[in-house]
């Protein structure tokens, strides 16, 4: 019998080294695993990176993902959250022509109701942005489209986690380790 | 004087030389070419610190440099140019990635303002390398050669080894820098060697003192670890039998009392059959390959397993550790040692000397002394048994050979048995050997070899020729590929789909290399051709036309449980 999939948001606390993308995403690949969203950024600590990614996997599969990827030499610490565990948004874009803004009423109370912003305006487009869970930019892509979307994007999953991570403490070791043994 | 004002500018290559030099290298195995040439060139002038054994082909010096760093239990060096040269490492390195050997690859880049420009044998080879690299790195500027050499030999040497490749690229080679080297001792985000937790050892040694049917099932880690002598302690001092898989061999002597054989696909039937009946099996640096499990479903069910690892990673990676051990096993075994009661196990014991009567009766006498006319594989292995007295380096490539060599070598000491295991690599044997005997020159090295294997890089009797290593060469021709037939046999109708081989006169091949070299082909030489063989000061050849449709047995068909294993 096949296991429960469920939704897992990993993070990955890493140094910032060309090519530790390429040998993440190389844990998924060599194990069929899609990655559903992805994002990285400078984390809290100066010089460390953060890796944000969501899989939807078995619990026994995230585990062995997460200590496949903190096995690789650049990683500091990996570790894997239930949505429940953490507080997470994703950001998107809406390109929408002028015109229909004007001509179609009903736009205005979208955005109203669904408490998006109003990045930019010119003529010809104007952009909408909307941060929160996937359903909210999902049922506002869903309702703009039937007035036609010029473009839209959607960024990959941030998060933080309800429980501390604990990276300084782990730095701070390895550097006191070293004072000692200099 | 100040320092400082002192300091000299060297070029890329020559600082790479340096650094390589501070590692304690005196040897690389590779092949020169067009991104790499500045290097070579200073190995032109440090000729008489460092050697260079010039392969027929980079295959061969990553394997060689594989075989090197398993006889001599130090760093293996490969190096070659870019693009074909740097992908012709990628096997190697799969093997060493996969069988946890340590080795450092050199390669040669476009120079950087070509990076990504599809210049002359450019290629991504940090892209290639990433999925089978314990770590790898390009270096673009000659300032960063020092530190990233001394990383690369820390990270390939230390937790569970592994290999790691330097991309550097040609303007960096040339380049002129300070030098300024310091030996890595520790990087932030790697913890090589996990901190042992006491009472992962105390709940371990209680379940340990408590089992009835008690196994130990040790792999390389043994090895790796340099953990015999602990390992040896431990197992005498509980008196628990002990068995081992394919990489473990050699870790502890053949004819050891507690040594009850292989476990695996084509291991020894007790070991396989008990595996499925102890209490408690006790696992020691190895990781559970499907080779050595059969299906995970049936495969130790009823046992409690304690697993003494240094990678997280392989904890309850595919079995569930009811009481992992991390740490090194050179420390975590001499503390279980301290903790362990010694029983006696006679009963338990005794079935393994019963599945042993079994398995001698219906397989090993057959193999060692056969009655039919065809020379067995067996036997030759046996015959260098005889005249090596068990103190040769046995080097085997993948296939029946392989199988057969594992089962029946004979080794007093460790570091004895030189395999491609994890990535079954044919072509692995005969470079492996040349450096194994590099390494561990004051040893006998028989590399025993199929058909099939030896003629994937047979080019390498060329390596053994200029450099006239003294390597002895075993090739048991049965004219195919005879584990691809065997299976073709058993599992295929005795469909033999391209797998019978028409082979060369591989003496005249060898002669021709002016290596010393015979054949046989009946039993009454063979005796004489092995003892010539093993005396012989000199690099020697020997093909021994074997029985051509022998199977290897016992055998667990792949999928089975390691309690179906058949006998015939």
């Amino acid at each position: 019998m096949e296991e429960e999939k469920i939704q897992y948001t990993i993070s990955i606390y890493s140094e910032n080294n060309v090519g530790l993308l390429n040998r993440v995403s190389a844990i998924f690949l060599k194990r069929h695993v899609n990655i559903m969203s992805f994002s990285t950024s400078q984390s809290e600590i100066k010089d460390v990176f953060r890796f944000v990614i969501v899989v939807s996997v078995s619990e026994i599969q995230i585990k062995k993902l997460v200590q496949q990827i903190e096995k690789q030499v650049d990683v500091i610490k990996a570790f894997y959250h239930t949505d429940k565990e953490t507080i997470f948004l994703e950001s998107a874009l809406y390109k929408v022509k002028s015109s229909s803004l004007f001509e179609e009423r009903q736009i205005q109370n979208i955005i109203k109701d669904s408490h998006a912003n109003i990045v930019t305006v010119s003529p010809e487009f104007f952009v909408i942005e909307k941060t929160g869970f996937r359903k909210d930019t999902e049922k506002l892509r869903e309702d703009l489209s039937k007035y036609g979307l010029l473009q839209f994007v959607r960024s990959g999953r941030i998060s933080v986690t309800k429980a501390p991570m604990g990276i300084s403490q782990i730095l701070n070791n390895f550097k006191n380790q070293n004072k000692k043994n200099e | 004087m100040n320092m400082k004002d002192n300091k000299l500018k060297i070029s890329g290559a020559e600082s790479l030389i340096r650094a390589l030099l501070e590692e304690g290298v005196d040897l690389l195995f590779g092949y020169p070419g067009g991104a790499i040439m500045p290097v070579y060139d200073e190995l032109y002038k440090f000729s008489d610190k460092i050697d260079h054994i010039l392969t027929r082909h980079e295959q061969g010096a990553t394997h060689a440099a594989q075989g090197y760093a398993r006889s001599s239990g130090k760093v293996g060096v490969a190096i070659a140019t870019s693009g074909p040269g740097a992908t012709n490492l990628v096997t190697g390195i799969a093997d060493a990635q996969i069988d946890s050997t340590p080795i450092v690859c050199i390669t040669g880049q476009v120079a950087s303002h070509l990076l990504g420009s599809d210049a002359f044998q450019e290629t991504d080879i940090i892209g290639i390398s990433t999925p089978v690299t314990k770590w790898n790195y390009q270096i673009t500027k000659a300032s960063e050669i020092p530190d990233i050499i001394s990383k690369a030999f820390y990270i390939a040497s230390s937790g569970r080894p592994g290999p790691v490749l330097i991309d550097i690229t040609k303007d960096a080679q040339f380049e002129f820098c300070e030098y300024n080297y310091k030996k890595c001792n520790g990087i932030r985000s790697y913890l090589p060697v996990p901190k042992l937790q006491n009472e992962q050892i105390t709940e371990a040694a209680k379940v340990i003192n408590s089992s009835e049917k008690p196994l130990i099932v040790w792999g390389q880690g043994v090895i790796l670890a340099e953990a015999e002598n602990e390992f040896k302690e431990f197992v005498e001092n509980s008196g628990i039998p002990a068995v081992w898989t394919i990489l473990g061999l050699s870790a502890l002597p053949t004819e050891h009392p507690l040594n009850m054989g292989m476990v695996g696909m084509h291991g020894n039937y007790g070991p396989n059959v008990l595996t499925n009946e102890c209490d408690v099996l006790i696992a020691v640096g190895m990781r559970f390959d499907d080779r050595v499990t059969g299906d995970l479903k049936t495969y130790a069910k009823q046992a409690k397993i304690v697993h003494l690892e240094i990678d997280p990673a392989e904890i309850s990676k595919n079995v569930y550790a009811h009481y992992p051990i991390l740490g090194d096993c050179k420390e975590s075994l001499k503390k279980l040692t301290n903790l362990v009661k010694k029983k006696s196990l006679n009963n338990w014991i005794g079935l393994f000397d019963n599945h042993m009567k079994i398995e001698y009766k219906s397989v090993i006498e057959k193999d060692l002394f056969p009655s039919k006319d065809g020379l067995t594989m067996g036997e030759v292995i046996n015959s260098i048994n005889k005249h090596s007295k068990g103190d040769a380096i046995i080097v085997t490539d993948v296939g029946q050979h392989q199988m057969v060599a594992c089962r029946y070598a004979k080794f007093n000491s460790s570091k004895s048995n030189i395999t491609s295991g994890g990535l079954g690599t044919m072509g692995f044997a005969l470079p492996a050997a040349i450096g194994a005997k590099i390494g561990a020159s004051h040893r006998e090295v028989v590399a025993v070899i199929g058909d099939g294997g030896y003629q994937m890089t047979i080019q390498e009797l060329g390596t053994i020729f200029q450099t006239k290593t003294a390597v002895k060469i075993v090739v048991l021709n049965n004219d195919y590929l005879g584990m691809v037939r065997q299976w073709q046999q058993l599992f295929f109708d005795k469909r033999y789909a391209s797998t019978e081989m028409v082979n060369p006169d591989f003496v005249k091949i060898a002669e021709g290399y002016s290596i010393q070299a015979s054949r046989v082909s009946d039993r009454k030489n063979l005796d004489n051709a092995v003892k010539l063989l093993i005396e012989s000061k000199d690099a020697f050849f020997l093909e021994v036309c074997v029985e051509k449709e022998d199977n290897v047995f016992p055998m667990i068909p792949s999928g089975a449980s390691v309690s179906d294993i058949r006998l015939k």
